[in-house]
């Protein structure tokens, strides 16, 4: 925002004084009562909206240098209120401008561009508004530069680029009323989302770092989890056990090859886990290794698990588990068909999307496409 | 006594019941089904080794594609993914945009599954009425994202663009027309008497039988599992809303026909609140130009139309994932379907079959 108050300062320098006389003109009959929609052709528009960026950027620019010595006398509510407008109307238009000089960026830029002129047409409107404030009052010096102000100059800020960007059709650009009724709701659910946003932010915003260091709440699960592999499977049934912070917390288990079956069995039967939900299965392969990754659900403990097991690549094989639950049937042919992992003890292994006469695993990392016709 | 012998039926691939490509070879003795095997495939696209060269939001096109009759759940299910595996905070707005559009999309999608199943079980007319509020839904989500089906409007961090002016309004109107419509429906089918005989204790299973299958959505529902992920793990803004979970206990096709009609009064609700509650902001986070991931791995489940959908990605840090599965419920649902078939009459195939309403786009990935 500030490298492009000092830039349009600078360039406004030279021809903002004309322009800034222009500006004046044109507001006037805005705000005139009978105000009629037939500015609506497009370049007089244009040419207006520059005025009033580059009007603002020097009111701005004058704002500053006459500041600080200025007393603050001017708090009047109505003139208040049609700065407030005055900064909607600006927001909207440098909107609409925005939009209208990059025509040719592709779509997925559009958003933040959008974003990024939302912002410059903000510190635009609050220039502008400053400037206006001093024109209507002529005899009266600009002092606004009291503290409390400033920020409800921010606030309103605010208001107006959440309510520019409502508004699209320009015929709503003179109604102020409606505009200033807009705002106001505006303000409010913003307020509403802002206050929600706090609430949240605690559990999403904290960096990475200090999320290593939080113990996750499902540490206890994982714990139990973990005891009870022990208990009943051995001491080094595990290679390794974690909770997975980026995966929403999920305790994560990984079984050796040998006792991923124990393990599984063990979730599935156990009384208090009883992981009775088979909620995906699927293969990946890691180059280094084949992996195995399970979503088990218990509907006792409403609790997830991920169990994975890591398997010899040249040659993966593990045993099914469609014993357990026989919502592994499909999954498991999946990951056969796809990346070669045979499940022994499978009821009917099989190629299931792919045709039974297909050549390699389009999975692997290392798949090279065969075609005879090719 | 009548002499039978066995013999191969071959339903489909290109059958209208199936509502796609499949194929389902039977093996009947008279008019009894003795084993039925199901033949799938024949849509897949590769889309999980096609996404391993793409970047994240070159993805979501894809997703559309999968379950096209709720584009904006796969949309969202990758979106969150991506989301929370970067810890990214979503604008009110956005989320807000986004369940209106999940929601809206549920309703469109129990609305053909009904239309289409009762012209299945020979019903003409209910397919046209609910087409027609279909395509109301199907009208403002193009106004919306600018395509009928494979919208594409999700982004990670939010949505494509905002709402056009007047939008939400129209939702609004919407919503009461729908429940009196619904009215409707009920009054013209749920109690007809030829109906409830084709699909009354048709297709049972129970509450055992569904978690032993990995069943999800009104399939599970029906047999009296009162598990719906909006409620139990709660995403987006979804605890922000009142609804109900509906449920039955006899697992049958009806029960989930009545889980689905009442799904769609629930979905009717949140979109009420929701637009109620529509806030003003951005519609889209501050996210980088290009996305990348931090290097591990996630799972995420939510609740589309057809139960439980979930992506899982693994990430090398890199712009494009490492690995990408989609977790696809009517893949799952279908794999029931042989254990059902088997000893039953030839004339329920059908009414089991579209009971447990699949999306081939999605089963074959």
């Amino acid at each position: 925002m500030d490298e492009d108050q000092d830039l349009s300062k600078q360039k406004a320098a030279a021809a903002a004084k004309a322009k800034a006389a222009a500006l004046a003109r044109k507001q006037a009959k805005e705000e005139g009562p009978g105000n009629p929609s037939g500015e609506d052709d497009l370049s007089k528009q244009k040419a207006a909206a520059a005025a009033k960026a580059k009007a603002a950027a020097l009111a701005r620019k004058q704002a500053k240098e006459e500041g600080p010595g200025n007393p603050s006398g001017e708090d009047d509510l109505s003139k208040q209120k049609a700065a407030a407008a005055a900064k909607a109307k600006a927001a909207a238009l440098a909107r609409k401008q925005a939009k209208e000089e990059g025509p040719g960026k592709p779509s997925g830029e559009d958003d933040l561009s959008k974003q990024k002129a939302a912002a410059a047409a903000k510190a635009k409107a609050a220039a502008l508004a400053r400037k206006q404030a001093k024109e209507e009052g002529p005899g009266k010096p600009s002092g606004e530069d009291d503290l409390s102000k400033q920020k409800a100059a921010a606030a309103a800020k605010a208001k107006a680029a959440a309510l520019a960007r409502k508004q699209k059709s320009p015929g709503d650009e003179g109604d102020l009323e409606q505009a200033k009724a807009k705002a106001a709701a505006a303000a409010r659910a913003k307020a509403k989302a802002a206050a929600a946003a706090r609430a949240k932010a605690p559990a999403e915003e904290i960096p990475e770092n200090d999320i290593k260091n939080e113990p996750s709440p499902n540490q206890p699960v994982l714990n139990q989890i973990v005891s009870a592999i022990e208990r009943h499977v051995g001491q080094d049934a595990l290679l390794d056990h974690y909770i997975n912070k980026l995966s929403k917390d999920v305790p994560t288990v990984v079984a050796n090859p040998d006792t991923y079956y124990s393990i599984a069995e063990l979730f599935r039967y156990d009384a208090q886990l009883n992981f009775s939900y088979l909620s995906e299965l699927h293969g990946t392969d890691f180059e280094t290794h084949m992996e195995i990754y399970v979503h088990l659900h218990s509907f006792d403990m409403n609790q997830s698990v991920a169990l994975k097991v890591k398997l010899n690549r040249e040659a993966p094989a593990i045993p099914s588990l469609v014993p357990l639950w026989s919502g592994a049937n499909w999954p498991e042919c999946e990951a056969y068909d796809l990346l070669g992992i045979v499940f022994r003890d499978h009821p009917d292994l099989k190629r299931i999307l792919l045709g039974d006469d297909w050549k390699g695993y389009p999975l692997r990392k290392d798949y090279q496409p065969y075609d005879v016709e090719v | 006594m009548l002499r039978t012998e066995e013999m191969l039926l071959n339903v489909g691939p290109q059958h209208p019941s199936t509502h796609g490509v499949f194929r389902l070879v039977i093996k009947i003795d008279g008019e009894i089904i003795k084993k039925a095997t199901p033949v799938i495939g024949y849509l897949h696209r590769g889309t999980e080794k096609l996404a391993e060269n793409l970047q994240y939001t070159q993805i979501i096109p894809y997703t559309d594609r999968l379950d096209y009759l709720a584009a904006m759940t796969n949309n969202y299910v990758l979106c969150h993914a991506v989301e929370t595996m970067m810890g990214l905070e979503i604008p009110d707005r956005a989320e807000y945009l986004r369940v209106i559009v999940m929601e809206l999309g549920r309703v469109a999608s129990h609305l053909v599954w009904w239309g289409t199943y009762l012209l299945d079980i020979g019903a003409t007319s209910p397919f046209l009425y609910a087409f027609r509020e279909r395509e109301m839904i199907v009208n403002l989500l193009t106004e919306l994202s600018g395509a009928r089906l494979t919208f594409n409007y999700m982004r990670v961090g939010g949505v494509k663009w905002d709402a056009p002016e007047g939008w939400i309004a129209k939702v609004a109107e919407f919503i009461p027309y729908m429940r009196e419509q619904l009215a409707g429906y009920h009054e013209l089918v749920t109690g007809n008497e030829i109906f409830v005989n084709r699909v009354k204790g048709v297709g049972i299973y129970t509450r055992e039988e569904a978690l032993q299958y990995s069943l999800s959505g009104a399939n599970l529902r029906c047999t009296g599992v009162k598990w719906d992920l909006r409620k139990n793990e709660p995403y987006s803004i979804y605890d922000r809303f009142t609804f109900d979970v509906p449920t039955r206990d006899e697992g049958d096709a009806f029960s989930r026909y009545h889980c689905r009609m009442e799904e769609i009064e629930e979905s009717l609700k949140i979109l009420e609140q929701a637009v109620e509650q529509f806030p003003e902001g951005p519609v889209l986070a501050k996210v980088p130009k290009i996305i990348k991931v931090p290097k591990g791995e996630a799972f995420v489940r939510i609740e589309s139309p057809r139960g439980e959908i979930g992506c899982y990605i693994a990430s090398e840090g890199k712009k494009e994932p490492y690995r990408l599965k989609f977790r696809r419920p009517s893949f799952y649902n279908l794999q029931i379907l042989p254990k059902l078939l088997e000893g039953e009459n030839m004339a329920n195939l059908i009414t089991i079959l579209g009971a447990i309403d699949i999306v081939l786009g999605e089963v074959d990935g």
